[in-house]
């Protein structure tokens, strides 16, 4: 299949290929490319002398980036702390599933295909109006909390909303099905001979699974965890919605006041540059690390 | 000959699987002697492969018993049993290394040593260079050939292979054959083969169980089933026969059968009565009746043409005047189609010993054969296998 | 030699042959926590649904008792609909775009070789690996130094520039999977290319595309922070819903998320109870029983 279809693409002519790949990439230039040098230009602005709250002017002021960090480190490590933790509390809910599907239920079409409907179910609610339904789902006389209140598992005034808890619920809860669905496309492929090849080689199940079906599914598993944890480190709807004030801020909320509240330009694009050059580097290191670089 | 319940031979007894309404394997009773290379054949959809995974441990029968050495392993789980497995386009886990596929099962079942045996055993099947190859980097038969070591280098009791020439070209299979022979016979180890090529079949084994809709049809070595078919499909599956359909006109020694008004003779001792297809032609069968109806076969090369009145020789079997349709040369021999009117389409095989054919389409021929060379089959024909 | 027999009279007794407890034990303990996993992913949608049944007014955060009221009003609150119908157009102007840009890129990457393919694929990559805060920065910083308004526009250009890359992945995959093979039996049958495109290639391609384009949907109805950051005082539905927040969301909104979600579910359903049928006929067709997969 490939060959052939490279064959037929090297006799193509190049040009008819250039003239459909324009319109596109124009569009990402302009509206994705020149605006993070616009992002990159904004981090480096001073206040115009004498000006208004709220009026730059260009310059490189290198110093933005120490300023912003200075103050904000905590809520970006805490954005990195929050979007690992969703990551891990996403495969943990996530793997099951996929592989319940893939693979508990393979040759059954129809329930396969239902089991999915319902793994993409959350998105077709509005992804704010669920983060609110976790608002009431862990109110404090809700039965979540009772039941824990009861358990002894929470103390008799503790509570989940405002918590850290909350927020990396919410966020575990909002990328499962990012997780999920690239790990049951990777195990779907999964020949389940090679299951029983392990089972046939006196590999029991669990010693089958770590050495042959994991393994095989780490591509699922990689894009699905870079799925989760880049738009976790950003998100901030979750903790602005579901946090309290102090200890539950990321750095997306950051952002967002320094741009709209305090018109604090330069050090909220520096923040958002520092993220996305964090995220570029974590991702790479984990990408090498898991030896997955052909995903990208 | 000693009795043939050895130590480690594989018995089944009774075994049945359904899929739902589907029954892929009636009642099946096998009994598999210690280091005999036993060979499954039928069409694909008899219930071979399913026999195979039941005995794997990869399917549970709906009924039955399967003992390894006389130890019921029935409801023991795959990775429990004495079994390996040559699995159809090999299984080969793409993750690992040459080497780690082949010391999987020893390192499961903690075999000091692992790594020096599983280079032993690639070493056996002429793959000790590809060690650190992984198996997408290999071609079809060298990865047949690491499937093959990453079995038998557990020295299982029995194991299993199911179709594993499937995959390579003619060559390549023919030279497997040979290696597959040669190892089982180094090795001892009791090799069960699935296949739907009855060549191969017969190339390999010393035993073969012909199945059919989930039943073994006739099972035994392969010229005896050649020679001695018991049934119209075993007759047409194993290499083709000519059949025709006459009522017996008298007993004995020799019976004779009148076919379309002609009288064809066949031993007696040559006619299966059909009631099972395993231990034929034994002394309770019951007899074969004047006036019952039988189906009388033959195997195309035993066929000799008759051109232009020539004679048959005393002792044949004699039918025809018919018609040759088809004249197809192959090399080595001349395939002929006769068409004998409403006894059907006859195949002769004859050697070119003496240079190229000489009969042509359109001549005039009568069919003959000896009758020490004919078979029988009690019963109407069933429509089966034709 | 030796021979196989068939057994003498002396055989154990036919028994239907069961797991053992242990194994089903085990086998149904994937499935439980699988259950359990659905109620999580699923609640807070049931939250949404229940609470649009809530006699709760305009702060709909506690439980109030059932009505039907605000299914009998849905626009009953203000803003509700309009920024409903905001979204809808948003939704529906950013997918027509990026899927006819995105379709293009897509075969123009699977089909043609030209120089700097390599890079377009980076270029592609990156929007979807930076994290939605940084993109809603970025162009809010390049809008800014434009001193573009902000509104419709630039919310429909927001989206049409992350939807981009999701239809390139998505289409991607539909056309790698489709034989090149047939475009020159279209082409050795006489067709021109634009024919054999338009007659063979884009049918089949369709499935794809209608994927990608309800993908696009989606992302682009449910987005939030990228509009935040761009939308000025416009408003969407789920930046409506945000906004909201603060002083009590209206359970009008929360008809409105239950519509979407019926439908969206009525639909996927619908789809794979097709498909289903499908299959059947086609396994009639094929004919008769067909084998078990594990037959031989």
């Amino acid at each position: 299949m490939t060959t052939a279809a490279e064959d037929v693409a090297a006799r193509r002519a190049g040009a008819a290929g250039v003239g459909l790949m324009l319109p596109g990439t124009l569009y990402l230039v302009a509206f994705f490319v020149i605006p993070v040098f616009a992002l990159l230009a904004t981090s480096l602005y001073v206040p115009v002398p004498g000006g208004d709250v709220g009026q730059f002017m260009p310059a490189l002021q290198w110093q933005n980036y120490a300023t912003a960090l200075a103050e904000f480190w905590p809520q970006l490590l805490r954005s990195f702390w929050f979007a690992l933790l969703a990551t891990a509390g996403a495969l943990a809910v996530g793997y099951p599933i996929a592989y319940l599907v893939a693979v508990r239920c393979r040759g059954r079409p129809l329930l396969q295909g239902m089991l999915l409907v319902l793994v993409v179910a959350p998105f077709f609610t509005s992804f704010v109006l669920r983060t609110i339904a976790w608002k009431q789902i862990l109110a404090d006389d809700g039965y979540v909390v009772q039941a824990l209140h009861w358990l002894h598992v929470l103390p008799p005034d503790g509570r989940l909303t405002a918590t850290s808890f909350a927020v990396v619920v919410s966020l575990t809860h909002n990328f499962v099905p990012f997780m999920a669905l690239p790990i049951y496309a990777s195990l779907e492929r999964l020949d389940p001979r090679l299951v029983e090849a392990g089972g046939d080689l006196y590999a029991g199940p669990w010693t089958t699974f770590r050495t042959v079906t994991l393994p095989l599914s780490m591509p699922g598993v990689v894009s699905g965890t870079l799925l989760t944890f880049i738009p976790a480190a950003g998100d901030y709807v979750s903790a602005s919605l579901l946090g309290n004030s102090t200890n539950t801020a990321m750095i997306g909320q950051v952002i967002d006041t320094r741009f709209f509240r305090l018109l604090d330009y330069p050090t909220a694009a520096s923040l958002s540059v520092v993220l996305m050059v964090a995220i570029a580097v974590l991702v790479g290191l984990y990408v090498r690390r898991t030896g997955t670089e052909d995903l990208l | 000959m000693s009795a043939p319940q050895t130590t480690e031979s594989l018995e089944l007894w009774g075994v049945r699987k359904e899929f739902g309404a589907f029954t892929a394997v009636e009642s099946l009773d096998l009994t598999v002697p210690e280091g005999s290379f036993f060979a499954l054949l039928g069409p694909s959809g008899c219930g071979k492969t399913t026999t195979l995974r039941m005995v794997a441990g990869l399917e549970q029968p709906t009924s039955g018993t399967i003992s390894i050495g006389g130890r019921d392993v029935t409801g023991t789980a795959a990775f429990r049993r004495p079994v390996n497995t040559v699995f159809q386009s090999y299984a080969l886990f793409p993750h690992m290394t040459v080497l780690d596929n082949v010391t999987f099962g020893l390192r499961r079942k903690r075999v000091p040593d692992a790594r020096a045996k599983a280079r032993a055993g690639l070493e056996t099947v002429q793959l000790g260079h590809l060690a650190d190859r992984r198996p997408n980097q290999l071609s079809g038969g060298q990865q047949q050939r690491v499937a093959l070591a990453r079995a038998l280098v557990n020295s299982p009791s029995v194991l299993l292979l199911d179709e594993p020439l499937g995959a390579l070209d003619l060559a390549l299979r023919r030279e497997m054959q040979l290696e597959l022979k040669r190892i089982q016979a180094e090795a001892g180890i009791t090799f069960v083969h699935v296949t739907h090529d009855q060549e191969e079949a017969m190339t390999m084994a010393d035993t073969v169980a012909v199945m059919n809709e989930g039943r073994v049809e006739q099972m035994g070595p392969p010229a005896e089933l050649y020679e001695l078919p018991s049934t119209a499909f075993v007759a047409n599956f194993l290499g083709r026969s000519n059949l025709v359909t006459g009522t017996v006109l008298d007993t004995g020694e020799v019976l004779g059968v009148d076919v379309a008004g002609t009288r064809l003779q066949v031993p007696a001792g040559r006619v299966s009565t059909g009631v099972s297809g395993v231990a034929l032609r034994q002394a309770q069968d019951p007899p074969v009746e004047t006036g019952a109806v039988v189906q009388l076969g033959v195997r195309p090369e035993k066929v000799r043409i008759l051109l232009n009145g020539g004679e048959p020789t005393p002792g044949s079997n004699v039918l025809g005047p018919g018609k040759v349709t088809d004249v197809s040369f192959t090399g080595v021999s001349t395939q002929y189609q006769v068409d004998l009117g409403d006894l059907g389409l006859h195949d002769v095989f004859a050697q070119n010993s003496s240079g190229a054919p000489t009969v042509r389409v359109g001549d005039a021929v009568r069919l003959a054969w000896d009758v020490d060379r004919t078979f029988g089959l009690a019963g109407e024909p069933a429509g089966s296998g034709q | 030699m030796t021979r196989p027999v068939t057994r003498p009279v002396a055989r154990p007794a036919i028994r239907p042959v069961t797991a053992p407890l242990s194994r089903r034990l085990t086998g149904a303990l994937i499935p439980v926590y699988c259950a359990l996993a659905f109620v999580f992913l699923l609640a807070p949608s049931v939250y949404t649904v229940l609470y649009s049944f809530n006699d709760g007014g305009r702060r709909n955060l506690v439980w109030q008792g059932f009505t039907l009221d605000n299914w009998r009003n849905p626009c009953g609150a203000p803003q509700v609909c309009e920024s409903f119908a905001n979204s809808l157009q948003v939704g529906l102007l950013s997918t027509l775009f990026a899927t006819t840009l995105g379709t293009l890129i897509a075969i123009a990457l699977v089909r043609y070789r030209f120089r700097g393919r390599a890079l377009a694929n980076v270029l592609i990559f990156l929007p979807m690996s930076t994290p939605e805060v940084v993109l809603g920065a970025a162009l809010l910083s390049q809008f800014l130094t434009l001193q573009l308004q902000l509104g419709f526009w630039t919310v429909v250009l927001a989206h049409v520039m992350f939807n981009i890359s999701f239809v390139v992945v998505a289409v991607k995959a539909r056309v790698q999977s489709m034989d090149p093979r047939l475009e020159e039996a279209a082409a050795d049958l006489y067709a021109s290319p634009w024919q054999a495109f338009w007659k063979v290639t884009f049918p089949l391609l369709v499935p794809g595309i209608v994927a990608a384009a309800a993908l696009a949907f989606s992302l682009s109805f449910d987005d939030f922070i990228i509009t935040n950051f761009n939308s000025g005082s416009f408003t969407t539905f789920p930046k409506f819903v945000y906004v909201s927040a603060a002083r009590g969301i209206p359970a009008q909104a929360n008809v409105i998320g239950t519509a979407m979600f019926v439908a969206a579910l009525v639909v996927v359903i619908g789809a794979q109870v097709v498909a289903a049928l499908r299959r059947r006929a086609l396994r009639m067709v094929v004919g008769g029983i067909v084998a078990p997969k594990t037959g031989a």
